[in-house]
């Protein structure tokens, strides 16, 4: 190349490119992607303002503080679920078995540790792996058999749901200890004041720190950052909103550790998905497997490693719930289990064909869900009405999907 | 132009290499060698098997029959990854990236540095640095692909292909899409990875561009071979052996226009 140092940043050497800078030029760039049909978070958003400002209208009791903390302790187990379920969704597969998968668990918790005595952390650590068990299996029959994943996970469904029944035997139900630190855990272990407002904290701290580690090293690379304004005014935003979430649950009950459970786990996967090469090799495989075969990835070892998580965030899920209900009964796991937590994701913006969506979907997607059951059962609705509810919600947000994917491909974004 | 004396051993030795695909055979008994510091062209009509003797070689599909060695020991290319470690980097016809990731990802893909935290930084630095060498008009590397253009696209995967410095780099009719600069650039690129002491395998319909960086032309004629040449052969000669006779359609068509012009003179 003939010229040395180029003044302008590498990355900003092309005239066609409309260079966005500040705070104005992130807010144009969100609105163009809006546009062109990259929604990302943005529906899942206004859909939970909505449902707040009419269920608060039919019963103010909706955002009483010591309900929204209730809503937090419910969502934390379907959440652990919908977060599984966005790993197999990244990669355009579906796992219909998740809600027996936490059936399985719950019974497994029960029997395992109430009623054989082994100690509680044998009896999760089992069921999480039976979880991993299971999401070999489906793994394998599509590596080997080609099996589509909606059926091998439907037949899945099925066994899973048996063998919950078996092992549970005729009583059918297992009581829980009140005074058990599991149960504690999904009922009313709180954390203290001072720890869920360091928590708010953290995530624009966090921001920030690595904002600027990042500026730092992009003007060393002379490539061009979008500038110290917005970093700032994005942590701030976050770190203001926490904290207002963080100081109205105080002024009920408080933050669950349960519920800080799930987001750990949502950040967690976030980081794997964003950061890590098998996060990129997963879009990637979703994207085209094709592609992503020749480009060297191992396309069986990810779907392994998909199908897993999945699974065993189902179990872990189950786990959950068993705490959260004290009992590990017939019915846990059934009903509307399966597909609120197909239904969170799919809300959340992680799209039902594959290759992209964010950990981020399933908690947003899984407040939507769990704000809508939580408020309709707040007006006495049956849950003959909350099902029919519950699935038009979902039906709307894959029409959002299907149409977001269409306008995505008329305006070149994939 | 002072080319390196091929070596006597081939990175590269393919002996007797068949394939089928169900009832077609695709690929019949393929012979073919190559060396080190040299440019192999493969030529031959549409449907001839250019494709598919690279995909072999690429580790994408398994040969049905026929051995082949590489650096002297035999292998078995059963994978894509397997290929890519060995050093046979491959821009495929039909390119093979993926829609929904952005220019950055699909560069590194498969190969990311920092496979634990990703240093989105050095591999968006290297990924302009590949890009300008070889003249690419690309506005942003963090658009997702499906954003660019034809020929942007092919851009993109020849700069993929020269991301792992590999021994044997093998272009699928690379030029196909590419303004007149950039193929002017990846003929230049060519000549480059020659020099390196590289294999270059490279497939296209356009005898100019073949004559100018082969040191070789292997001609491809239903799935066998037909015949190896220098870019000295004259044209006819190379037109008869990729249609397989004297009496072709490029022959009569230019026969015609002698009839055309004999007139008017
Ligand atoms: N995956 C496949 N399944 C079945 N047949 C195939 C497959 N791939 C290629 N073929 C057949 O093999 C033959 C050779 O195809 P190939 O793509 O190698 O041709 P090519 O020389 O690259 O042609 P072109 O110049 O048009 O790119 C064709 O007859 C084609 O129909
Ligand atoms: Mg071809």
């Amino acid at each position: 190349m003939s010229e040395q140092n180029p003044p302008t940043a590498l990355d900003r050497s092309d005239s066609r490119v409309r260079h966005d800078e500040g705070i104005a030029g992130a807010l144009r760039a969100f609105i163009d992607r809006i546009r062109s049909g990259d929604l990302g978070m943005l529906p899942v958003a206004v859909g939970l303002i909505l449902i707040s400002v009419v269920f608060a209208s039919l019963n103010p009791v909706f955002l009483a503080p010591n309900n929204l903390v209730n809503l937090l302790f419910d969502a934390a187990a379907v959440g652990c679920i919908s977060l599984g379920i966005v790993c197999v969704l990244i990669l355009g597969e579906i796992d219909l078995s998740v809600g027996s998968m936490s059936g399985l668990a719950s019974a497994l918790i029960g029997v395992l540790w109430a009623n054989m005595g082994l100690p509680v952390l044998v009896a999760i650590v089992a069921a999480i792996a039976a979880g991993a068990l299971m999401g070999m299996v489906y793994a394998m029959l599509l590596n080997r058999f080609g099996m589509p994943s909606f059926v091998s996970t439907l037949s899945g469904l099925l066994a899973l749901l048996g063998m919950q029944l078996y092992i549970l035997g005729p009583t059918g139900s297992i009581n829980l200890s009140y005074n058990s630190a599991l149960v504690k855990f999904g009922q009313i272990l709180i954390m203290p004041h001072w720890l869920s407002y360091l928590l708010a904290l953290l995530p624009g701290a966090v921001m920030i720190v690595l904002g600027l580690g990042t500026m730092r090293r992009r003007a060393e690379a002379n490539l061009s950052s979008p500038g110290l304004s917005v970093l700032i005014a994005k942590a701030a935003l976050l770190t203001v909103a926490l904290l207002i979430a963080v100081f109205y649950l105080n002024r009920g009950r408080g933050v669950p550790y349960m519920f800080g459970l799930f987001v750990a786990l949502v950040v967690g996967m976030n980081y794997l998905l964003t950061r890590t090469k098998w996060g990129r090799s997963m879009f990637a495989v979703g994207g085209n497997r094709e592609a992503a075969r020749r480009a060297g990835i191992n396309v069986g070892r990810i779907r392994m490693t998909a199908f897993m998580f999945c699974s065993s965030l189902a179990a872990l899920g189950g786990v959950l719930a068993s705490a959260r209900l004290a009992t590990s009964s017939q019915q846990a796991g059934t009903g509307d289990v399966n597909l609120n937590a197909i239904a969170a994701a799919v809300i959340g913006g992680t799209s039902l064909f594959g290759g992209r969506g964010s950990a981020w979907s399933a908690l947003l997607g899984i407040l939507v869900i769990q704000a809508i059951s939580n408020g309709l059962t707040l007006l006495n609705l049956s849950s003959s009405l909350r099902y029919m509810i519950t699935g038009a919600v979902l039906a709307i947000a894959v029409i959002v999907d299907s149409l977001a994917r269409q306008s995505r491909a008329s305006h070149g974004r994939g | 132009m002072a080319s390196i004396e091929p070596s006597a051993e081939p990175i590269l030795k393919l002996r007797g290499v068949s394939k089928q695909f169900g009832a077609v055979s695709a690929l019949t008994d393929i012979e073919l060698d190559i060396h080190a510091g040299e440019v192999v062209a493969l030529v031959g009509d549409n449907g001839a098997g250019k494709s598919t003797l690279v995909k072999v070689l690429a580790g994408v599909h398994q040969p049905t029959a026929g051995t082949i060695e590489f650096m002297g020991k035999p292998v078995d290319l059963d994978s894509p990854g397997k290929a890519l470690e060995m050093g046979i980097a491959t821009v495929f016809q039909d390119l093979a990236l993926c829609e929904n990731l952005d220019v950055v990802a699909n560069l590194f893909l498969g190969h990311e540095l920092n496979p634990l935290a990703l240093d989105e930084v050095q591999m968006e630095v290297r990924a302009w640095t590949l890009l300008r060498e070889l003249a690419a008009r690309i506005p942003s590397v963090r658009e997702p692909i499906a954003s660019l253009s034809g020929g942007q696209r092919q851009t993109v995967a020849i700069a993929r292909s020269l991301l792992l410095d590999p021994k044997i780099i093998m272009l699928d009719e690379p030029t196909a899409a590419l303004g007149v600069a950039q193929t002017a650039e990846v003929l230049n690129l060519i000549e480059r990875v020659r020099e390196r002491g590289h294999g270059v395998v490279l497939i296209s319909h356009n005898m100019e561009d073949v004559r100018a960086v082969a040191d070789r032309i292997v001609v491809l004629r239903l799935g066998r071979n037909n015949g190896v040449f220098t870019a000295e052969t004259s044209n006819a000669e190379l037109v008869a052996a990729i249609t397989g006779a004297t009496e072709n359609a490029v022959s009569r068509r230019r026969a015609r226009k002698e009839e055309q012009m004999e007139p008017q003179a």
